[in-house]
């Protein structure tokens, strides 16, 4: 139990006196989820309005397929791509592997499913008269897509940050293909993995602790940007 | 709107890009959990940086991933403690200039009390069969590594194979310290390196039961480079270097000077024949 307390003292002191190793700890866990949700937002969220707004065969498949990509465990997709990073996989030369980058291709594929499956529910939601309406009054296809999205702000928010939060928090992949090389690769998550399995369970759950505040500061942030 | 995203755009790729942007030399070191849970790596490598001003990325992993990265060029040199999968990497030609580094002994640990009484045994395998009889809890490590492939040689010598199934014996799948936690947890025993356990002393109960030195027991570090004709990316150069400094009299002399917080010398360095 008196860890537990040990581990907010520690979180308080450790942000206290910037240390310089677990800030850049954080900056990395930060780039790397944030890179990965940026494009996950940019690819997902076009791909999710057109798979809403038109019929196509096999439309049902490719919403269960989207729905069952949420739930891939992240060591999985952290394997998945080891064997294709890998020296020995097709695209080891682009060495990858134990890379910030690398990482961010694994948060990627983590990301995307969710973003885009929220997405579709979002616009979804929004009721098919905007559409109908924007359309009558004249608007571009592009201009309609707008709309409709704007309507949808809040729920594709919610899309986003689950996508955020999914990435940020996650071990499995980051480790796999990340390594958790000191001053290089070692983000929060995986900190907190290493030091607990050293038993320093007091310091692992002061970085936990400092990953959760900076969950909630992005979220402040993009709170804010809504309502602007 | 679009411009505010183009820009936020271009940034983040920016962002992106800068950060596979070290152009210093880098070497990539596979090594076992339980050799950087002893901190050797992070006091001595950054000497060898010193000197050589080659950065040393550490992956530690169990032995068995160690030896796989290394088998697949994912990494330029490793250095584990498993002698008989070490003779067998360098025999299928994945790997080339082995050199022992160091060694330690493993010791079996256990609780105070130690109902199966070890620390009156004579042997290590004498120990195991007093855990046998009793049928008290023993943690194994359960995960191909150099410690387990050790603990199922004694349980093989004494019992021709390995209690599976017992309910007395625990396959963590776990690195040594957690390994630890839990035999401390179930008040068992456990087969642990001796650098672990010093590091642990601390923070679990368990005593050191059984230490003697004997050939069963003995602990030898092997560090071997990736071979650079399978692999030809490798920093095959650097990998030669890492193994010329640690086994160098001044690198052999940082090994046996590093010592835990309680002052006891965590390895025996190997490598420099005595004068």
């Amino acid at each position: 139990m008196d860890y537990i307390i040990d581990a907010f003292l520690g979180a308080f002191w450790l942000i206290l006196s910037l240390d310089r190793e677990i800030f850049s700890i954080a900056l990395l866990s930060l780039r790397v989820a944030g890179i990965a949700t940026v494009f996950a937002t940019l690819i997902g969220v076009p791909l999710a309005y057109v798979i809403a707004t038109r019929d196509f065969p096999g439309k049902r498949t490719v919403l269960t397929i989207f729905n069952t990509l949420m739930a891939v465990p992240t060591v999985l997709v952290g394997l998945f791509c080891y064997a294709f990073f890998s020296r020995r996989g097709p695209l080891g030369f682009l060495d990858l592997l134990f890379t910030p980058t690398g990482m961010v291709i694994g948060d990627l594929i983590l990301a995307l499913p969710l973003i885009v499956a929220l997405t579709i529910a979002a616009v979804n939601a929004v009721d098919p008269r905007a559409r109908l309406t924007a359309l009558a009054l004249g608007a571009t296809s592009r201009q309609t897509s707008w709309t409709i999205l704007l309507d949808a702000r809040y729920a594709l928010m919610a899309a986003i940050l689950n996508g955020f939060g999914r990435v940020v928090a996650e071990v499995g992949a980051a480790m796999m293909l990340g390594g958790n090389i000191r001053g290089y690769t070692r983000t929060l998550t995986t900190a907190v993995a290493l030091e607990t399995s050293k038993g320093e369970f007091a310091f692992a759950m002061a970085l936990g602790l400092i990953l959760l505040t900076l969950a909630l500061i992005v979220n402040l942030l993009l709170r804010r940007l809504q309502e602007v | 709107m679009p411009k505010k995203l183009t820009t936020t755009l271009c940034l983040m790729v920016a962002l992106m890009l800068t950060a596979g942007a070290h152009a210093a030399d880098r070497l990539k070191l596979s090594s076992t959990t339980s050799t950087d849970n002893t901190g050797l790596l992070v006091y001595i490598l950054p000497k060898f940086t010193a000197q050589t001003g080659i950065r040393v990325d550490v992956i530690a992993v169990g032995t068995g991933k160690a030896l796989k990265l290394a088998e697949n060029g994912d990494v330029d040199v490793t250095l584990v403690h498993a002698p008989s999968r070490e003779k067998s990497f360098v025999e299928a030609g994945f790997g080339v200039n082995h050199r022992t580094v160091m060694a330690n002994y493993f010791i079996i640990v256990g609780p105070e009390a130690d109902r199966a009484g070890v620390g009156k045994s004579g042997s290590a395998e004498q120990a195991f069969e007093y855990i046998a009889k009793m049928q008290v809890p023993f943690v194994s490590r359960g995960d191909d590594s150099g410690t387990h492939t050790k603990e199922q040689n004694i349980w093989k010598a004494i019992m021709g194979g390995v209690p599976q199934g017992k309910n007395w014996y625990l396959e963590s799948g776990k690195g040594m310290g957690e390994t630890l936690t839990i035999a401390d947890e179930k008040h068992g025993y456990t087969l642990s390196d001796s650098g672990t356990y010093l590091k642990y002393s601390d923070k679990v109960d368990l005593k050191i039961l059984f230490s003697r030195h004997s050939d069963l027991l003995y602990n030898p570090y092997g560090i071997i480079a990736v071979n650079p004709a399978r692999h030809p990316h490798v920093n095959y150069i650097g990998a030669i270097q890492l193994i010329g400094f640690l086994t160098s009299p001044e690198g052999q002399k940082l090994i046996g000077d590093f010592k835990d917080k309680l002052g006891n010398q965590l390895f025996e360095p190997l490598a420099v024949p005595r004068g």
